[in-house]
């Protein structure tokens, strides 16, 4: 399919709305603090798995593990992932409990761009830990039409 | 209905912790995808997905447009009784689809 | 110049070097474990949606594909290692995406199936998973000689407004990277594939066209003979490696 200077031209009600600037989508930190309440997140304990590498952006394969017993005393109550610069910063939130057995969840992701990634793990007590990863993104040389 | 691959384990040993997962064939649309004529194609996709067992919810996810189309999620439950494992995906377009498999706990 | 590099590069045997190498190899390990694993690998949703049109009428007076050829998995196992092949009633070389259409118009008596539609897509898929894991063998009749030989022409031909052919890049420069990416050697062994860049399954004739695209050169028309062509000699060249259907690439 071209776009060609016509076909733009003869869309009347044709709305070129630009993807969210730098300056107006929800920053990663923000999303951030939306999960964490403002808490602080201490490094350690969650292993955030995805190739530094990834050579198309759409379908990223990642992982979240924790380190934790898993029991009603000690669990991990939700895993966030976010993203630094995607149109949006939210990846996946998911819900856990001693039922869950492990602490643990992969799925296929997009990324944008090269940039960082995140994964928070809130503990039942509370507390939060995260690990920071960036991924480096290239893209498919053939651009289809 | 979208095309759902499933691989649940039909038996487990009791208090076994077992892996499920799940692939469902959908467009995952993130709203920011301009179409040839460079008109936003609307958002379209799957926000929600529960694992329900024994009774109760054992594994809640919220997705964005950053998972990737046909949605892949695995993830962990201990095997506590035989009974139905039920899964559901909920999103946008009044989205709702919930596929049961059947485990035997011994 | 370019009529020396023309004549070395048409001196060139079918045969790529003995180290011929499948795409999959190409990739990241992440996206080679995709590949290899079943409950991942998106392809498989296609592979699905076949069967299920497989013991399907396509309309009420119509058999469907199991009526006549029963259980696919040995019914069809190595059918799709030995397309394109040659449909001696049209006299020409036939792919297997146009022998279910050809099946569905005349002896399933109902529409025939769109090119690129994704019920061809997964009933090519349904029937090119059963070869999985066998060697590509083309057929060695001498009606398939003279599409092999327009595709190895074609191949060679210096294409689009940045003038290149797919041996330029895929013989002569195979395993270098063109803008990040590794160009594969472009062995047609997991079609329909799962593309990354797609986000769904697509025909080696999407992929060809995206490629003519990118050379900016008028991509052939779906179902055309010059793909069919193309195919014959790209089986050809890819002889012996194993088909992986339902593949991923990015």
């Amino acid at each position: 399919m071209k776009i060609t200077r016509r076909v733009l031209l003869a869309a009347p009600g044709a709305l070129l709305l630009p993807a969210p600037t730098r300056a107006d989508r929800q920053s990663l930190s923000e999303a951030l603090r939306q999960f964490t309440g403002g808490q602080p997140m201490r490094e350690g304990r969650v292993r955030l798995d995805v190739s530094p590498l990834v050579e198309n952006g759409n379908a990223v394969p990642i992982s979240v593990a924790v380190e934790t017993s898993m029991t009603a005393a000690d669990h991990v109550r939700r895993i966030g992932v976010f993203n630094e610069r995607n149109p949006q910063p939210n990846v996946i939130i998911a819900q856990f409990g001693p039922r869950s057995g492990r602490a643990y969840l992969a799925t296929h992701i997009r990324l944008a761009t090269t940039q960082d990634l995140v994964a928070v793990a809130e503990m039942s007590d509370g507390s939060l830990w995260a690990q920071r990863v960036m991924v480096v993104v290239t893209l498919a040389a053939c651009v289809e039409g | 209905m979208a095309r759902v691959l499933l691989r649940v384990p039909t038996s487990a040993e009791k208090g076994a912790v077992i892996e499920m997962r799940a692939l469902i064939q959908h467009v995952m649309e993130t709203g920011y995808r301009p179409n040839a004529e460079g008109v936003l194609q609307p958002r379209d996709i799957i926000w929600n997905f529960t694992c329900r067992y024994d009774g109760e919810v054992v594994f809640n996810a919220t997705l964005s447009p950053a998972i990737a189309a046909n949605p892949f999620i695995a993830f962990t439950t201990i095997a506590t009784q035989s009974g139905p494992i039920s899964f559901t995906w909920e999103g946008d377009n009044g989205f709702a689809q919930t596929e049961t498999r059947h485990i035997t706990v011994t | 110049m370019k009529r020396i590099i023309a004549a070395l590069l048409a001196c060139c045997s079918v045969a790529v070097a003995e180290e011929r190498r499948s795409g999959l190899f190409d990739m990241r390990p992440e996206a080679q474990a995709m590949q290899r694993d079943d409950s991942m690998n998106p392809g498989m949703l296609w592979v699905l949606d076949g069967e299920a049109l497989w013991g399907r009428k396509p309309n009420p007076a119509a058999q469907s594909c199991a009526d006549c050829h029963g259980d696919a998995a040995s019914s069809m196992r190595g059918v799709a290692a030995r397309y394109p092949a040659f449909d001696a009633a049209q006299g020409a070389a036939i792919d297997l995406a146009g022998r279910i259409i050809q099946c569905r118009e005349t002896r399933q008596g109902s529409a025939p199936l769109a090119r690129e539609g994704q019920e061809l897509l997964a009933l090519t898929s349904y029937v090119a998973h059963q070869s999985r894991g066998l060697p590509i063998a083309p057929p060695d009749d001498a009606g398939m000689r003279a599409a092999r030989a327009q595709g190895q022409s074609i191949y060679m031909t210096q294409l689009g407004q940045l003038d290149l052919s797919c041996a330029q890049c895929h013989d002569d420069n195979a395993g270098r990277r063109l803008a990040g990416s590794v160009i594969p050697q472009g062995h047609p062994t997991g079609y329909p594939i799962y593309r990354l860049e797609w986000q769904g399954v697509g025909s080696l004739q999407r992929r060809l066209r995206g490629c003519m695209v990118g050379v900016r050169a008028e991509p052939f028309a779906y179902g055309s003979a010059a793909f069919i062509a193309i195919e014959a000699f790209l089986m050809e060249r890819a002889r012996g490696m194993e088909v992986e259907t339902p593949g991923i690439r990015p």
